[in-house]
């Protein structure tokens, strides 16, 4: 018999380079054809008539103290950015007192904070619930006063970004956890949970925010017992997580939807407990598979608390346009509309970059 | 109840899916410690009739016991019998999003209620038992087909269940991760469990059984001994079956 070949494998090889530096980068993603050279040249052309004037307008040619008299002689040449630093308190905390209104930026910092603190993997501990606690505590009596020597604010009088980001937080911290049990509910064997949750779901995504809103301002007191009363930010609070309720549902289905069947038979094989199963196994896969959805229901939530200034309440948007009353000031609206487009832009960027970042650690188990 | 009784007792057992009659009058026993091999042509209801014992299937007439516990809509005898009974899917299964330690873990923690280091112990103990205690920390993406099949198999041990089902353990494999499976089983009917195995790997039927269970159209066709079943099927189905498969 001949004695077999011996296997030795070949050694690994770096793959070729195509092009090299930053002049071959060039030449292959923005010359690489004719009709990428002409789109690159049509953008570059775009870019060199449009930047400069805008440069000249935003910053150039502008004025940058609250000078009313130099704004108006400037006549619209550059931004009057004098109207945002006369007014910049008005539009962050709305008709709060003015004299006290390092109480909204207090509350504000303290959510913020603890929502940092949130977003940290290593701080996924008990207590969390606690700070949380001790967080909206301090927002709320920070806001309304009426303890420890501070003076009463009614909720009418809340807001710009402080009404903004409570909304928000009201709208997602309610309507996750909810959300997620009427998902259940919706993929549920019991026949009445089930069409009760459908039909749920089903009635309040037929309905505009608005409308629920509306109905939450002026419609709903109306049904309340005599002498019964429940403040309108409440009631706005509950509105806005009812909707949002409804649409995180239908997000959390799409999670669990993508779960192949094998992990609930595995689960239900090893003895789990249906809410055991749920908690441990399914939940954590379908919720990470969601992430990016539950992202888009955030922006949009915090987008859609501008809304609240039909049931006159006064976000952040609702705020600007307190500022706007102004007559003198009322030709830079531009101006301010940037500014909260700023302010928008900010914290949407913020939680967008997070939620990547999240997806990426959260999902490491997908990568191979 | 005694030794001698069977361990599993499955009694005129019909199923349907919807209108398709899969299971027909299927009456089974099995012994402690018996090692039985299931074939038979793929849609002949063996998958089924072994996801009836556990109840993820749910038979609509006769009856199952199982250890003592007879299988009702009763969520308090399914999930008793389930922590009686390890079952090993094509897929694997496994939590995708815990490491292989964590998904031994998980059963013995939350199911039988065992603290966290003891349910640890047990798991390394499995994972030692398949030979694969190194690769503990890893996540099942990051393992091969045979390794992460043998990570199933130690999960369901880890629930130390007194039968063991096993849904065609070694289809989904590569040709050369087969054999690292099979010898694991192999090691656990040397161990004295009690095994129902679905499966075409008629080398392991040979080997190992105690009796080998031939299924067609949702009945079963015979049963015999491997020696018998392989060198004289009574049965004209059974012997067309095994001259394909065996060539």
């Amino acid at each position: 018999m001949i004695a077999p070949i011996p296997f030795v494998p070949l050694p690994a090889r770096a793959p070729p380079r195509t092009a090299a530096g930053p002049l071959g980068w060039v030449r292959a993603h923005l010359f690489g054809s004719p009709g990428n050279a002409v789109t690159t040249l049509v953008i570059a052309g775009l870019l060199a008539y449009a930047l400069p004037p805008a440069a000249r307008w935003l910053v150039g040619n502008a004025v940058w103290h609250p000078d009313y008299a130099a704004c108006r002689a400037l006549d619209h040449a550059g931004a009057c950015w004098g109207f945002v630093a006369e007014k910049w308190r008005l539009i962050l905390f709305g008709r709060y007192p003015f004299a006290e209104q390092w109480r909204p930026l207090a509350a504000t910092a303290i959510v913020l904070a603890a929502l940092v603190v949130t977003a940290i993997p290593a701080c996924w501990r008990r207590w969390l619930g606690g700070l949380w606690v001790a967080a909206l505590a301090s927002f709320f009596v920070l806001m309304s006063g009426g303890v420890m020597g501070l003076a009463r604010v009614d909720t009418g009088l809340w807001g710009g970004l402080p009404l903004t980001v409570l909304l928000t937080l009201i709208g997602m911290g309610a309507s996750i956890p909810l959300g997620i049990l009427l998902a259940l509910a919706r993929r549920s064997d019991l026949p009445l949970l089930r069409t009760l949750a459908t039909l749920y779901i089903e009635l309040v995504r037929g309905v505009p925010l608005i409308t629920v809103l509306f109905t939450a301002s002026f419609v709903f007191p109306l049904l309340l017992p005599q002498g019964m009363r429940i403040d309108v930010l409440t009631r706005i609070a509950l509105g806005i997580v009812l909707f949002q309720t409804a649409y995180m549902a239908e997000v959390v289905r799409g999670g669990l939807q993508a779960l192949p069947k094998g992990q609930y038979e595995a689960a239900a094989a090893l003895g789990l407990s249906w809410w055991r199963m749920q908690q441990k196994v399914i939940l954590p896969q379908a919720l990470t598979l969601v992430i990016p959805s539950f992202v888009n229901s955030l922006l949009s939530t915090f987008m859609d608390t501008s809304l609240v200034t039909i049931v006159s309440m006064y976000d952040l948007t609702g705020a600007l346009r307190l500022a706007l009353g102004d007559a003198q000031w009322r030709s830079f609206f531009l101006e301010g509309y940037l500014f909260i487009a700023l302010v928008y832009f900010a914290c949407c960027f913020a939680m967008s970059r997070y939620s990547h970042w999240l997806e990426q650690r959260l999902g490491r188990w997908t990568r191979r | 109840m005694r030794e001698s009784d069977p361990i599993i007792r499955v009694c005129g057992v019909n199923k349907w899916f919807g209108h398709f009659h899969v299971l027909k009058d299927i009456d089974l026993e099995v012994a402690r410690g018996e090692r039985i091999v299931i074939a038979g042509p793929s849609g002949s209801g063996k998958s089924t009739l072994i996801r009836c014992i556990n109840r993820l299937e749910e038979h609509q007439e006769g009856t199952i016991v199982v250890d003592g516990v007879t299988l009702t809509d009763d969520v308090k005898a399914i999930e008793k019998i389930r922590r009686e009974v390890g079952m090993v899917f094509q897929q694997f299964n496994l939590f995708p999003h815990l490491t292989v330690l964590e998904n031994l873990l998980l059963a013995p923690h939350w199911v039988l209620g065992l603290p966290r280091a003891e349910a640890e112990e047990r798991a390394l103990q499995q994972l030692t038992r398949v030979h694969i205690a190194e690769q503990a920390h890893k996540y099942p993406g990051q393992i091969s087909g045979g390794q992460q099949q043998r990570v199933a198999i130690a999960r369901a041990m880890c629930m130390r269940p007194r039968i063991m089902l096993f849904d065609e353990p070694t289809s989904a494999l590569d040709p050369e991760m087969v054999k690292e499976v099979l010898d694991v089983m192999i090691e656990l009917a040397e161990g004295g469990m009690t095994m129902l195995v679905v499966t075409h790997e008629m080398g392991f039927a040979k080997s190992v059984a105690d009796r080998v269970v031939f299924m067609d159209q949702g009945q079963i066709v015979e049963q015999a001994p491997p020696e018998e079943f392989f060198a004289n099927a009574r049965h004209e189905r059974s012997r067309a079956f095994l001259s394909k498969i065996l060539g």
